[in-house]
């Protein structure tokens, strides 16, 4: 165990490295000359011109721009907004707590929502309830994260009006007013997670016909004793891995779920970023998210370990 | 990433080629989302001959009309017909869907084909590219590319193409590897046939199975990042017309008319749906070991 999770952990260095040069060459692909790109064609003094290169590092080789671009990222330095010329890292850091609760959010929702369905559903094989379960989660996890959202701010904003739709305030000034603005963007992000997580634990749970589920009911077991303490523990272990993958992919949705919520998380950060050319703010944004990413299915990975004492690492 | 989860779940399903389509066609549970999906490729198709209206001419006095005789759907903020300018958005859905679908196939099949039959570094350096592409969340990728390179179709097709190929290159790699084992590969090389034959006709038919599944969720998951990127406007630039763009602008307006989002969310809703199911029916079918 000890060397898988060392060889794990050195494999996910390796891409977060790979993920800092691929994005390193990107701004290499701008087609033309990024500072008159930035500029504005020809309208720049040769002064403003000649500042902004120093600052992007353009006047220097390429291998030495790479080199120091590591060497920035090792220290923690995430670079220098162009349009802020405020340092990247700290205001990254006070918008990327905010993503992460709307993700953790968004985890626990389709958890609480998708588990119990899938279950009820598997127990209920092909009765009314499975049916109903099963329509809903294909609805669910066929719903475009920008589809949905865009409709419940018309149901929820325009209709009922029941909560403030988007916006936020700080926790500690309106608890409340924090958790009723973080519903519908939390309800958006999970509704595909909770419909791939009843499926799953669905399937997972069709093995109450296992063998070792009838000696537990031969043994005179309850059948929610069966259920829960013998079914349950071994569909899970899918749906971790379930969780773990869809996590990852909540990171990509949250980009689409801030924006229509104006959440002001890292990816209002990051569209602000690509609307004002801002090519430092999109290459850190990007390589934080990715390296959040790989930790996920770094995390993912190793949990498989500690519920199923049948898997062995070698 | 590489878990006992992970790995492709899906053995090559050997296939008897003749009965392949007739079984396909007959399984309503293909059929019906395969009329669906195609009945609006032919409309988006066809879209210059059946739409009532040009979808770029503006009408300002009859903006955010709702649903009427003139304007069967209603029309958008600048009082531009819907329902022509939803025929025409498929058009750029499924240009960037197919295109890029078939990039991704062709790529990922190739990598995954070479890297499972050769093995060595042939293996070890697409499974490590393929590693890294999936290492960062394809929305963000894809943004952040388009918003470097610009955006317009050729950039959007190369893109979402390019983000799929690790796909590709996983399933076929998998059976590939599952394949390449079997009798008649090795009767094939022992009757002298070269690499490229055995790849190409020994294996590659028998590996068709996960391909074509893969192949219908991936053309689900084009749309739904094509769109998502048009949303954001970072997609086909306008005035081109497309669902998610048509979504992302009536976001603006819907206190007034909810027409105009209203309709092209409800259709991407349902292609996405579509394919998904598409998808679960050709699993079913295709995919013994998951047949119940």
């Amino acid at each position: 165990m000890g060397g898988y999770v060392l060889r794990r952990l050195a494999q996910s260095a390796v891409l977060i490295f790979a993920v800092a040069t691929l994005v390193a060459v990107l701004v290499r692909l701008i087609p033309g000359d990024p500072v008159q790109v930035l500029l504005g064609e020809g309208q720049a003094t040769p002064e403003r011109v000649r500042l902004l290169r120093e600052q992007l590092g353009l006047e220097k080789p390429v291998h030495v721009q790479y080199l120091e671009w590591l060497g920035r990222l090792v220290r923690g330095d995430l670079g220098v907004s162009l349009i802020s010329r405020r340092a990247i890292g700290p205001d990254l850091l006070q918008r990327l707590p905010r993503t992460l609760e709307l993700t953790v959010a968004a985890t626990l929702l389709a958890l609480a929502v998708g588990l119990p369905a899938g279950i009820l559903a598997a127990v209920n094989r092909n009765g009314p309830v499975d049916l109903a379960v099963s329509v809903l989660a294909l609805l669910g996890l066929s719903a475009p994260v920008f589809v949905l959202g865009t409709l419940l701010v018309l149901v929820f904003g325009l209709y009922l009006r029941v909560f403030p739709a988007t916006g936020f305030v700080d926790l500690t000034q309106d608890p409340w007013g924090h958790v009723s603005r973080l519903l519908l963007p939390a309800a958006t992000l999970a509704a595909a997670m909770a419909g791939v997580i009843a499926r799953m634990a669905r399937s997972a749970m069709l093995v109450l016909a296992e063998d070792y589920l009838r000696t537990a009911r031969a043994k005179g077991l309850t059948e929610r004793a069966v259920v829960f303490g013998h079914a349950l523990p071994n569909a899970l272990i899918p749906v971790v891995a379930v969780v773990g993958v869809q996590m990852g992919s909540l990171l990509g949705g949250s980009v689409i779920v801030e924006y229509i919520f104006n959440w002001p998380g890292l990816s209002t950060y990051l569209l602000q970023g690509i609307a004002q050319r801002d090519y430092p703010v999109v290459q850190a944004v990007v390589l934080v998210v990715s390296a959040l990413f790989i930790l996920l299915n770094l995390l993912t990975d190793l949990s498989y370990g500690l519920l199923d004492p049948r898997i062995r690492y070698g | 990433m590489d878990s006992i989860f992970s790995r492709p779940t899906m053995t090559a399903a050997i296939i008897r080629r003749p009965g392949l389509l007739r079984r396909l066609v007959r399984s309503p549970r293909v059929a019906g989302p395969a009329t669906f999906l195609a009945m609006v490729t032919v409309l988006s198709l066809l879209a210059p001959l059946l739409a009532s209206h040009d979808p770029l001419e503006m009408r300002p006095p009859r903006a955010l009309e709702a649903p009427g005789r003139e304007f069967l759907l209603g029309t958008d903020e600048y009082g531009r017909d819907i329902l022509s300018r939803l025929l025409y958005g498929g058009r750029v859905s499924l240009a960037v869907a197919v295109g890029s679908i078939l990039l991704a196939g062709v790529v990922g099949v190739t990598l995954g084909l070479v890297g499972g039959y050769y093995g060595g570094v042939w293996e070890a350096l697409t499974m490590r590219t393929v590693d890294l592409l999936l290492s960062i969340p394809p929305i963000l990728l894809a943004i952040a590319v388009v918003a470097f390179l610009g955006s317009n179709l050729t950039n959007l097709i190369m893109v979402i193409g390019i983000l799929y190929v690790p796909r590709f290159a996983r399933v076929v790699h998998g059976s590939t590897l599952a394949v390449k084992q079997r009798e008649f590969v090795e009767a094939a090389r022992v009757l002298g046939a070269r690499d490229r034959r055995i790849l190409l006709v020994a294996i590659l038919p028998n590996i068709l199975a996960p391909i074509i599944v893969q192949a219908s969720v991936s053309l689900g998951f084009a749309i739904l990042l094509e769109s998502g990127l048009s949303f954001l406007g970072l997609g086909a630039p306008p005035p081109t017309p497309s669902w998610g763009g048509m979504v992302g602008a009536g976001r603006g307006y819907m206190h007034l008319s909810p027409w105009p989002v209203l309709w092209p969310a409800l259709t991407v809703w349902a292609v996405i749906l579509a394919f998904n199911l598409l998808g679960d029916g050709f699993r079913d079918l295709l995919d013994p070991k998951l047949r119940a």
